[in-house]
């Protein structure tokens, strides 16, 4: 017995070890008072914390970033919810493929996925890095916004929207007034999952660049190239501690990890 | 039949390929409470889903107060549906459940107030407007999903197993309920069941059905006591149904010479009409139970079991006894096939 609580906190420790580890390092990083990347910190400041708001290319790649997250998560889910709805409620034919076809861009790797886009839509159609890019995104989030809305879909009976047609609302008038007020919870979180999972995303990110268009992480990437200081690891941080800011908020007012 | 409200004319009711309800023909008057009873899966949902419009049938015509609705949606003929699991909004509260239709119809909000509150009273749930369905019983969600169709004053008003999912207790209430909400709107209801003793109870008319088509349409009564058809009988509590063949009773377990003639092929005994204690017939009782005014007995029968009810004036006979016992030709229903 004794033995036995001895390794499950083990266990745990490990994992908190694993998965906070690497955020505590980069929050301390950020705090050096020296001029390179390093752990430990050459002693603690707030200078790269304060230096990252005056990086020109962060402030552009941020704004690109937000605009990404949020413009491609709703597009996401314009074209998510009535797809769930329709693949929920309704047997069509070759539903699983359409299925298949929505979860691709998870399954793909991501590699794969920007270099198709770049090949296929940049190049041939004369796109520009920016569409490219909400493109590929919203492609991206779009899965997330599919998986999230069913399982909150499923939930629900369908004989709501039937007993709202025979009150006198059309289909569409039934989805807007008793469906879509019954998954709001669900819809709110596929966009927080959405905006977190576009902010953070990079490999796809990595093909659609083009001169002054670069979204956030690839930015830092860039920047590191050049610059070795912990300002890098300074903004990770700050964008971690959002990242975790918003889904504490989602948790806290909707019961976010019910629908993941 | 000039008195048809709802008429069903050849109607069939298909699921892709499999038909579900083959050319059913029903006549049901206006105002009147009609049962349609049968076994799970012979068709009633189906039934009322098409009447409600929620079905398109594959053939055939429904004419509701004289116009063919055939081909009209769901959402313009007027007919309440309350489903088995009620199906009410989860984000409305009870005033608003009911209010939804009369907002749809963008009513004078003084209007859509007072009939959802007249609806809400019918119902007898006054006071209860400001809860979710989530804070009321299985009985209240009842009662909203009642009023939420009874306040749109519907041509007819469908109900699927409306006391399927209530307590024995509550069960009784609603029944009583029901008939009385029927007799103070008017509203002509059709209300599906699997339970004969419901449909004796409430209804002024039950529909028997039996793999979608229609077995034996009457008044409690009529069903009660004169079943046609050994599965009409089988539903109303003939418990004994033996085939009659050259003057013998036949069942799959053997037979009696009992020299009995009569124009059926079959006969039905309620557990009543069988006496016991005398008669030409031998059985072994298996089991005995009281049951208040008389004692149930099985008997083990060269024609199978037997169910026989016995008065308590009767002296008892213990499991395991041989006893006589007569299906007497008098108290028989004849039945046919
Ligand atoms: N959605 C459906 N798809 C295919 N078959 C169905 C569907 N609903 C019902 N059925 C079939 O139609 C028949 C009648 O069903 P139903 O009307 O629900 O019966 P009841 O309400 O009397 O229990 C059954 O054989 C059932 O299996
Ligand atoms: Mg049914």
């Amino acid at each position: 017995m004794q033995f036995r609580n001895l390794g499950s906190w083990l266990i745990l420790g490990a994992t908190l070890t694993f998965l906070i580890g690497p955020f505590i390092i980069i929050i301390f990083a950020g705090a050096s008072a020296g001029n390179s990347l390093a752990f430990p910190p050459e002693g603690l400041s707030l200078k790269w914390y304060l230096k990252v708001f005056t990086v020109e290319s962060f402030r552009a790649s941020f704004v690109l970033s937000m605009g990404l997250a949020i413009f491609g998560t709703l597009a996401a889910l314009v074209l998510g919810v009535p797809a769930a709805y329709a693949l929920n409620r309704y047997k069509l034919p070759g539903d699983e493929m359409i299925r298949t076809i929505v979860a691709a861009p998870i399954i793909v790797p991501g590699i794969i996925v920007g270099l198709a886009l770049l090949r296929y839509l940049v190049v041939p159609l004369n796109f520009t890095v920016t569409v490219a890019l909400f493109f590929a995104h919203t492609a991206l989030i779009l899965p997330y916004a599919v998986r999230v809305v069913s399982s909150s879909l499923n939930n629900l009976r369908s004989d709501m929207e039937e007993a709202a047609v025979l009150l006198g609302c059309s289909r569409v008038q039934a989805f807007f007034k008793v469906v879509l007020p019954n998954i709001r919870g669900g819809v709110l979180s596929a966009f927080i999952l959405g905006f977190v999972t576009s902010f953070n995303q990079v490999p796809v990110s990595l093909f659609l660049s083009g001169p002054g268009v670069r979204t956030l992480p690839i930015d830092m990437l860039s920047y590191m190239e050049i610059t070795y200081d912990p300002s890098v690891a300074a903004l990770s941080a700050l964008l971690a501690f959002m990242s975790v800011a918003i889904v504490f908020a989602a948790e806290r007012l909707l019961g976010f990890s019910r629908y993941v | 039949m000039s008195d048809a409200f709802v008429r069903l004319s050849d109607l069939t009711l298909s699921y892709g390929k499999s038909v579900a309800v083959p050319d059913l023909n029903l006549d049901i008057r206006e105002g009147e409470l009609i049962a349609l009873l049968g076994p799970s899966g012979c068709g009633k949902t189906t039934t009322m889903r098409a009447i409600a419009g929620l079905l398109a049938p594959t053939s055939g015509r429904i004419v509701i107060d004289g116009r063919d609705v055939t081909r009209l949606s769901a959402n313009k003929r007027g007919i309440g549906l309350v489903f088995q699991s009620y199906a009410l909004f989860p984000h409305l509260n009870a005033f608003e459940n009911v209010a939804f239709g009369l907002r749809l119809q963008k009513l004078p909000q003084a209007q859509i107030r007072a009939r959802t509150e007249a609806a809400i009273a019918t119902v007898g749930l006054t006071g209860f407007e400001a809860r979710k369905p989530a804070e009321m019983s299985g009985g209240q969600q009842q009662r909203v999903a009642l009023a939420r169709s009874l306040v749109m004053e519907p041509k007819v008003l469908l109900l699927d197993e409306p006391l399927s999912n209530l307590d024995a207790r509550l069960r009784l209430e609603m029944r009583i309920e029901l008939q009385r909400v029927q007799k103070a709107t008017g509203v002509t209801m059709v209300f599906v069941t699997h339970d004969q003793a419901e449909a004796l109870a409430m209804a002024d008319r039950i529909v028997l059905m039996r793999d979608g088509k229609i077995v034996q349409l009457g008044t409690p009564a009529d069903l009660y006591d004169r079943p046609e058809t050994a599965f009409a009988a089988g539903f109303m509590g003939f418990e004994n149904i033996l085939r009659l063949e050259d003057g013998d009773l036949v069942s799959e377990h053997g037979r009696a010479a009992v020299g009995y003639h009569a124009q059926a092929p079959m006969l039905g005994w309620r557990p009543d009409a069988v006496s016991v204690g005398t008669g030409p017939l031998q059985g072994r009782v298996v089991a005995s139970s009281f049951a208040g005014g008389h004692r149930e007995y099985v008997l083990d029968t060269p024609l199978g079991p037997v169910n026989a009810n016995a008065p308590v004036s009767l002296a008892q006979v213990g499991v395991g006894e041989q006893v006589a016992f007569d299906l007497p030709l008098a108290s028989a229903r004849p039945l046919f096939a």
